[in-house]
């Protein structure tokens, strides 16, 4: 990582990799997120460099405490940055509305990591409309060097305007690569001053009305920046026009041909008079744009306002598609519309059938064994399992089907509380350690409160391991020269409110079968923490020493329990026997302890 | 000239390190680069996808079905699953170990003999050079060296755009300076078994 502080070079970049490298160069004293992907390499690379770079970072336990640490930055006078993935804002979003009343001194740069086609996310929302809403400029890049580009100018126009910038980036941003020349690195300021002003940063009602107006002359302000902004600009010369922005330029710019592209960088305010100027005299417009019809809606708008006659093609005409992420193919199956450059033809599939492979819990992960017990413990009446955002909701496929309900971060708990009153059906929640922490206190304390009866599984792996393996309240902090203790669950869990606690280590099946069943049979509220860290994380740090198992081919009596209820990747079954993959293995003896025979054992 | 490749593979088996030394080695020669990568939750033993282009005038991060030049797959069924991605002159380098996947373990799918995804593939393209490149790994030194095998057998795929020696020093780059002797044994079978067939 350290190639990341260097003062010049050429360097293949991950997007994120150049956002994090695009602070360093814009001298920002404070970053601060919550973990999500597509976002979260940024704060992995932050982990390493932020000290060194003279920066200060933190995992904030959720994304609204994270805008609210930077925006008290920038409001000092220090360059500040909050980042998260788009569903992340929706967590963020009570300070994000109102940071842009009061605004800051020093730039501030907000990204949101929209995720169209939801690679990992549970929605696909446009956060575009988060600037509108919220009154925010707003810049979206199409490249991982465009992203660094942006984000310098994100902090220079931040600090013209006194409030965050909104920085967009969606998935092929984040997690493409492609080649960055470094600029100079910038030395932030670490320590500001705030410099108090009721006035502006207390939104009590007679200062939120004055400051509203405020709010609308800055995006006056922000309107003739993006007018004058080379991030929105014309390439190519033709009667027919592309209206694009994000990663769609790149399809765009390579797919297409004989077309006039107008190529959105600042896209929020839309640059009115450059739409205007560019509609005059077009034949057709084609607004290419992934997920809804933001920039249409705006090139329509102005259209009309202008009384310009110009046929606009996009979503509203149904030439283009709302759901899901573009593509170069998407760009070359537009060619009624638009002049394409057509590629060789692809090779038809083959009629062979091939297996399905779903994404799947690890060999040797945790949660796995807790499923397994916590099926066993409810057994034949079932119980209604109320999930939660991480690794664990893989359970969701079979054989576990331990997954039946999901929203959002810490709706396991919330939800449970509704099932739990409005029906008679047993209820068992699941939510990892870091999720608990981000959203499932209130909850929690919600279900004390008002004595909801469901059991809540604590599915602590010591780690917020889906998005990498970041740190979070229950790990304690050891990086960028902070240190804090782990947080204990089991404390905080009674201090809910919650009677019935009990930690158990889903490495022991029986153990933990046995807690389940008191557990889900208690008549009140319980919680089990289920204690046990993830082995990814373990190899990472060169700490898993793998017992090794194998399966006594005598013994064993072909049941198959171990491949199809406990369904470790590491097992397989080819015509008869069972095998176990030594190179997956971990050695959790989980499959040993579901064997009914006895026949997997220990060799070493 | 723009040059597509390509990767597909099972999470963990090392994809997008081998598309970092792909990527790494084209900027070093001075060419443009453009990825797309898969992160996140796809990553726990489901099918992952890389793309990487390089040459002049790239900005795409993704490659359109059918305009990959070259096509390397990790895993047989995977590279089979890919086929759209190429076309009738594009090259293809597959690993022979199959990864079986859990829904086959579990009884609810099956996994086809390798000879039958080989044909297959060979049907739809006859540019194939498929090895076991777990079992070349395993004879340069250790079973994980198979990424290293195989980007050795990409080194010597006709149209490859760069040479055996700028990989080679990519992969270097990456591989921790113990496994060194092990990755340039690895990368050398690969390279050797790919120049035999011939293609």
């Amino acid at each position: 990582m350290d190639r990341l502080l260097a003062n010049s070079g050429r360097l293949l970049l991950l997007g994120n990799e150049a956002i994090a490298r695009g602070l360093i160069e814009a001298g920002v004293g404070v970053a601060a997120t919550y973990p999500g992907t597509p976002s979260s390499e940024v704060g992995s690379i932050l982990e390493e460099i932020a000290a060194p770079a003279g920066m200060y970072f933190e995992y904030s336990i959720n994304e609204k405490v994270a805008v609210e640490v930077a925006g008290a930055a920038a409001a000092s006078g220090v360059r500040s940055f909050a980042f998260m993935k788009h569903v992340g804002l929706n967590v963020a979003s009570d300070a994000f509305m109102t940071l842009s009343y009061t605004g800051v001194r020093a730039g501030m740069v907000i990204m949101t990591a929209d995720d169209p086609s939801c690679h990992s996310s549970q929605n696909e929302q446009d956060n575009r409309y988060y600037a509108k809403l919220g009154l925010y400029p707003m810049l979206e890049p199409s490249t991982p060097a465009e992203a660094r580009d942006m984000l310098v100018e994100a902090y220079r126009i931040s600090e013209l305007l006194q409030v965050p910038v909104l920085f967009r980036t969606t998935t092929r941003v984040n997690h493409a690569r492609g080649a960055v020349e470094l600029h100079k690195a910038f030395t932030p300021t670490r320590r500001g001053r705030f410099e108090k002003d009721p006035q502006r940063f207390v939104p009590v009602p007679a200062n939120a009305r004055l400051l509203r107006v405020e709010q609308l002359k800055r995006m006056e302000r922000a309107l003739r920046m993006s007018e004058g902004s080379t991030l929105n600009f014309v390439t190519g010369s033709s009667r027919v026009g592309v209206v694009t922005s994000g990663v769609t330029y790149t399809y765009a710019k390579e797919w297409l041909q004989d077309v006039e592209i107008l190529k959105l960088g600042f896209t929020n305010p839309v640059p009115e008079d450059k739409v205007r100027r560019f509609l005059e005299g077009k034949q057709r417009v084609v607004v290419l744009e992934e997920l809804e019809p933001y920039l249409e809606d705006e090139v329509r708008r102005i259209a009309q306002q202008y009384n310009i006659y110009v046929e606009v093609l996009g979503k509203h005409t149904k030439h283009l598609p709302r759901a899901f992420e573009f593509s170069p193919d998407l760009i070359i199956s537009l060619s009624s519309i638009l002049k394409v450059r057509e590629e060789k033809k692809p090779l038809p599939l083959p009629s062979i059938k091939l297996p399905s492979r779903p994404p799947v819990l690890c060999a040797g992960c945790p949660h796995r064994a807790t499923y397994y017990a916590v099926k066993k413990a409810v057994g034949k009446d079932g119980a209604i399992y109320s999930s939660d955002i991480g690794c664990y909701t893989l359970g969701i496929q079979p054989p576990m089907q331990t997954v039946d309900y999901v929203l959002c971060m810490g709706a396991s708990v919330g939800a449970a509380g509704g099932f739990s009153e409005a029906t008679e059906q047993k209820v068992v929640a699941f939510i990892g350690d870091s999720t608990f922490f981000h959203a499932g206190i209130p909850p929690l304390i919600n279900a004390a409160f008002n004595r909801h009866k469901f059991t809540l599984v604590i599915l602590d792996n010591r780690t917020t391991a889906m998005t990498g393996h970041q740190p979070n309240p229950g790990t304690g902090r050891e990086f960028g020269s902070v240190q804090s203790p782990p947080m204990p669950l089991e404390p905080l869990v009674r201090a809910c409110g919650v009677e019935f606690v009990h930690t158990v280590d889903p490495y022991n099946i029986k153990d933990t079968i046995e807690v389940m069943k008191e557990a889900v049979q208690y008549d009140g509220l319980s919680v089990v923490i289920s204690k046990h860290a993830c082995p990814l994380l373990k190899t990472k740090e060169g700490k898993l020493v793998p017992t090794r198992y194998e399966i006594d081919q005598e013994k064993c009596v072909r049941c198959y329990t171990c491949v199809s209820r406990f369904s470790c990747p590491a097992l397989s079954k080819e015509g008869g026997p069972v095998k176990i993959d030594a190179t997956m293995c971990i050695g959790c003896g989980g499959c040993a302890q579901v064997c009914p025979k006895q026949a997997i054992e220990v060799v070493r | 000239m723009k040059y597509n490749i390509q990767l597909v593979g099972v999470g963990g088996q090392g994809v997008l390190l081998a598309s970092t030394v792909l990527g790494n080695a084209a900027v070093v020669e001075g060419l443009e680069v453009a990825m797309s990568e898969v992160h996140g939750m796809a990553q726990r033993g489901g099918s992952v996808q890389c793309s990487v282009r390089m040459g002049r005038e790239i900005l795409s991060p993704l490659i359109p079905m059918g305009a990959a030049d070259l096509l390397l797959g990790f895993e047989p069924v995977e590279t089979c699953r890919s086929l759209s991605m190429i076309n009738k002159d594009s090259q293809i380098v597959t690993n022979t170990t199959p990864v079986v996947p859990i829904s086959v373990s579990a009884g609810q799918d099956k996994y086809p003999a390798v000879d039958e995804v080989l044909s297959a593939i060979r049907e739809a393209n006859p540019n194939l050079i498929a090895m076991d490149a777990t079992a070349l790994a395993v004879k340069a030194g250790k079973a994980i060296a198979a990424n290293s095998v195989l980007i050795g057998a990409i080194s010597a795929v006709k149209g490859f755009p760069m040479s055996k020696d700028r990989m080679l020093e990519s992969l270097l780059e990456v591989v921790p300076a113990k496994a060194r002797d092990i990755n340039v044994r690895a990368f050398e079978l690969g390279y050797q078994e790919a120049k035999g067939a011939g293609l």
